[in-house]
């Protein structure tokens, strides 16, 4: 077995040498045509044999108190109804992450909490059923406002990836400083809305549950179903293969607790997808955030101190906080550093990781302040950031493994045209549209985590790639082959993956921007024994064999692989756990976000006519699926500039917006053309592969830039995310 | 009932509270067409009925007779792409690929309603609509992605109308 773990660098793949010329290309997605298709075949699709039963999920309409009866028998009543549970102590009041969630129903702690699932034979008769039951409610206050309870916030839990830091004395700094700024910026609650909902299919095989759904991580998410139903995890499979998008919210859902428990139940197989307005609050939020931003610097442009403090929110027993100023601890230099966070408990759903937590709220907070610095300072905001640039990590001393920040501000600003920005808000229009640019750095932290693949190269002179790995539309499937291929000097049509299994070797999963890093080293770790047995029968050195076409080339020979591989497939297991490295060098990827905006002088109306993206994020692996990753973290940075926001009614604890129609997500029209481009520095500290995360860097950043252009477009700086018209129309200068 | 799907008679009795979309899925077996929202709000489960374009959990089932329905199924297969499938596949015109089918309908269905004439929120004119990417974003706006993959859906879309880089421009400015 290839294992590897990162405490050095790799001394150099085959991967390195290869010539098949088919990595970094922009190739299609190798399941694109069963997409395009419809024959891709997602969680809640599969197909059962026999009788099968559907599940609704029954939810409380009170977000505190205690259920003192239910009254099912009219439910029970109607044609088709199978069961009617209310009864289980497993029925779990919400989805889960990391740990399984809370179960049983005689206690509410979120409004809409699921309480049970109503079981039938037709999807119309289950709902029919959920909605006919009944129960009884002592209702009690619930709390909902994080300001207001800030008296009684609790700091960073002990796991947490973040732990308040300081260095030096912030109000001395800000005392003593030319130049400062000092203000609070909010964003609101926001959701994962994946266009998939939540969805699982629970069969029982005598006591083995074959659960079909659209989860990220499989093998975490097989320990937790095996717990929350109370079986060994080894009689749990997972099947994943197709999903509907994650974004950081398909950990495990209710639904595949509560299909297991409904098809032990009714003794045939259950059927559940959570209904949109179920998602909203039983799959966890993204905390609203408060985050006060102080910033000193002296006369000549140079911090001397950076503060990002912050208070989020979490629902009762929670163990997560969103890490908000994770992305402001090693981006600028600073010689005094502040960085907190509290975290009030409210009676809601809880808070969980969507994409880039952290960075995500975090930056849109920080680059704003940056560019009010900047102002303030009468610097341009890319010659500002240049000048507070670090040498090494601010915080730790650690050497960064790579970092290109200014390369992709100069390489964006050229591209841009950012020299024909003015420099003074409201200078520029187009009839009646105020026209600005705006900028903002981006930067994500870098995660390897550990992963296995099988590479397996079968007499016929093809290779399988088998991990339990998922692809949620990162491009998985190809990336993976194309390591591969490169690896073992192989067309892309030779290469077969699979993936989204738990019978297969545990990978990585997909989170935290660290799924191609660590799924990908494992496959090219394991393609690495395999090259070595092959340069073993051609009686060459790896170094000196070539690799190519399906053929082995070394000392004036070249042989078919399926030759040299014989009548036994080779099979190789890779596996890549993180090191030491990740301590010893400060590790993250770096953009430089801009955009350009049209505000209406009239209405306040917010139009973004064009953005560029220019990201490191190490080697790329696929220069269209690459792309196409950042331009959707991107267009996540204008529905979080602009109109994102799950409004919470203070009386009962409820999203009031829980749908697509009144939650904003950008849509075809809000969307202008879009420029990428990658500056591309193999990190071969991070992993073996030399790759860093980019779906959650392209959101980093993004949203700022657009508020940045509203404010050079308009002079209407808003510190309320998300912009709506409302909050710019009173600001706007006289016509 | 009876109506066509994809060229096929089918005699269904549905639930007279099905969905076409749940009895597209659930009895007739064609789960390309997917369901994100059931609310209208999405635009995943759009099917051609007649020709036009409608979001298939909006409607009942039993709505439909005689009618004549095509979904992504009947469009093209994974062997023999119809060209806007296939421009999809070459624009990464998609991430996870579920909004897709709804996706490559309502562009199919979108042209066509461009090619009778009718205008949309963006027209200059009433009477003569002439297809830009603007045209393509505000016409597509029903249909939500959240992998956000827009532009190259818009890029997909643009080539299969046949507009030329010049005529996007020009119609664009």
């Amino acid at each position: 077995m290839a294992d590897f773990k990162m405490d050095a660098d790799h001394s150099g793949l085959a991967l390195e040498r290869g010539v098949q010329g088919v990595l970094g290309a922009g190739l299609d997605r190798s399941e694109g045509a069963l997409k395009v298709s419809g024959v891709a075949r997602y969680g809640y699709e599969h197909p059962l044999a026999g009788e099968v039963a559907y599940g609704y999920l029954i939810t409380a309409p009170a977000a505190k108190g205690r259920i003192t009866g239910f009254d099912t028998d009219t439910a029970r009543g109607l044609p088709g109804v199978l069961d009617v549970i209310v009864d289980d102590p497993r029925i779990p009041r919400q989805a889960a992450a990391f740990v399984p969630a809370h179960a049983g129903n005689d206690e509410i702690d979120h409004w809409d909490q699921i309480v049970g699932v109503a079981v039938a034979t037709s999807f119309e008769a289950a709902r029919d059923a959920a909605k006919s039951v009944t129960m009884t409610i002592a209702p009690e206050q619930g709390h909902f406002d994080t300001m207001a309870g800030v008296g009684d916030a609790s700091g960073p839990p002990k796991d947490s990836r973040l732990q308040d830091m300081a260095k030096g004395d912030i109000d001395a700094a800000m005392a003593d400083a030319a130049v400062t700024i000092d203000q609070v910026y909010t964003t609101p609650n926001q959701v994962h809305a994946a266009m998939e909902p939540h969805a699982s299919v629970a069969v029982w095989e005598g006591d083995t549950l074959t659960l079909h759904s659209s989860l990220q991580i499989l093998h975490a998410a097989k320990g937790i179903l095996a717990k929350s139903v109370g079986i060994e995890a080894d009689k749990v499979r997972i099947l994943s293969p197709y999903i509907g998008g994650g974004f950081g919210g398909k950990m495990l859902g209710p639904e595949a607790v509560l299909a297991a428990i409904a098809a032990q139940k009714v003794g045939r197989p259950v059927k559940i997808a959570m209904a949109r307005s179920q998602l909203f609050h039983n799959v966890y939020r993204r905390t609203d955030t408060h985050q006060r931003i102080r910033l000193a610097a002296d006369k000549d442009g140079k911090l001397t101190a950076l503060a990002h403090d912050s208070v989020v929110s979490q629902g009762p027993d929670g163990g997560f906080m969103e890490p908000v100023a994770l992305g402001s601890i090693a981006l600028y230099d600073a010689p005094v550093r502040h960085f907190t966070h509290k975290i009030v408990t409210l009676d809601m759903v809880q808070a969980g990781a969507v994409r880039a937590p952290g960075e995500a709220v975090g930056m849109l907070a920080l680059e704003t302040a940056i560019d009010e610095l900047a102002e303030a300072l009468g610097r341009d905001p890319i010659d500002f950031r240049k000048l507070n640039e670090p040498p090494v990590d601010p915080m730790t001393g650690a050497p960064f493994s790579t970092r290109a920040l200014v390369e992709c501000l100069d390489k964006g600003a050229e591209r841009f045209g950012w020299a024909n920005r003015a420099s003074q808000p409201g200078q520029v229009r187009d009839g009646e549209w105020l026209i600005g640019m705006g900028m903002a750095a981006a930067v994500r932290i870098n995660l390897l985590v550990d992963s296995q693949a099988r590479v397996t190269l079968s007499p016929d002179g093809r290779a399988r790639i088998e991990t339990d790995m998922t692809d949620i539309g990162t491009g998985t499937y190809t990336i993976l082959g194309q390591i591969a291929a490169e690896s073992l000097g192989l067309p892309m049509d030779c290469v077969d993956v699979i993936l989204g299994d738990t019978d297969l070797p545990p990978g990585a999963g997909s989170g935290g921007s660290f799924g191609a890093a660590s799924a990908g080293s494992s496959v090219a770790l394991a393609c690495e024994d395999i090259v070595a047995t092959l340069a073993e029968r051609m009686q060459a050195d790896p170094k000196d064999m070539t690799l190519k076409d399906g053929h082995a080339i070394a000392g004036n020979r070249r042989v078919p692989l399926s030759e040299l591989v014989g009548s036994e497939p080779l099979a190789a297991l890779g596996k890549i756990s993180q090191g030491s490295n990740a301590k010893t060098f400060s590790q993250a990827a770096h953009g430089a976000q801009f955009a350009e905006v049209a505000v209406n002088s009239v209405t306040g109306e917010v139009r973004v006519r064009r953005m560029l993206g220019v990201f490191e994020a190490g080697r790329i692996l696929n220069a269209k699926l690459a792309r196409s990753q950042a331009i959707g973290g991107m267009i996540w940075g204008i529905g979080y500039a602009l109109m994102e926001e799950a409004v919470l009614d203070q009386r009962h604890g409820a999203f009031v917006n829980h749908d697509l129609g009144e939650y904003h997500i950008p849509s075809h029209a809000d969307v202008p053309p879009l420029d990428v481009l990658f500056v591309e520095h193999i990190d071969r500290h991070a992993n073996p592969i030399g790759v860093k995360g980019l779906g959650e860097l392209s959101i980093s950043g993004a949203g700022a830039a657009v508020t940045n252009a509203i404010y050079n477009a308009c002079g209407v700086r808003v510190r309320d995310f998300p912009l709506t018209l409302d909050k710019i129309l009173g600001g706007l200068p006289d016509m | 009932m009876q109506f066509t799907i994809n060229g096929e008679t089918h005699d269904v009795e549905p639930d007279i509270r099905a969905s076409l979309l749940d009895v597209l899925r659930e009895h007739v077996g064609l789960t390309g067409t997917k369901k994100g929202c059931d609310h209208g709000q999405c635009g995943a489960c759009t099917v051609l009925v007649n020709g036009r374009r409608i979001n298939s959990c909006l409607t009942l089932a039993v709505m439909h007779q005689d009618d004549d329905i095509l979904t992504i199924e009947g469009l093209g297969s994974a062997d023999n792409l119809h060209p806007m499938q296939a421009a999809f596949v070459k624009h990464d015109g998609y991430q996870c690929g579920y909004c897709t089918p709804g996706q490559i309908c309502s562009a199919v269905g979108m042209l066509d309603e461009v090619k009778k004439g009718w205008p949309s929120h963006v027209s200059d004119k009433l009477d003569s609509v002439s297809l830009s990417n603007d045209e393509i974003s505000e016409r597509m706006s029903g249909n939500l992605c959240r992998c956000s993959a827009y532009p190259n859906i818009v890029d997909a879309i643009s080539e299969v109308s046949g507009l030329t880089p010049a005529q996007k421009e020009a119609a664009d400015a």
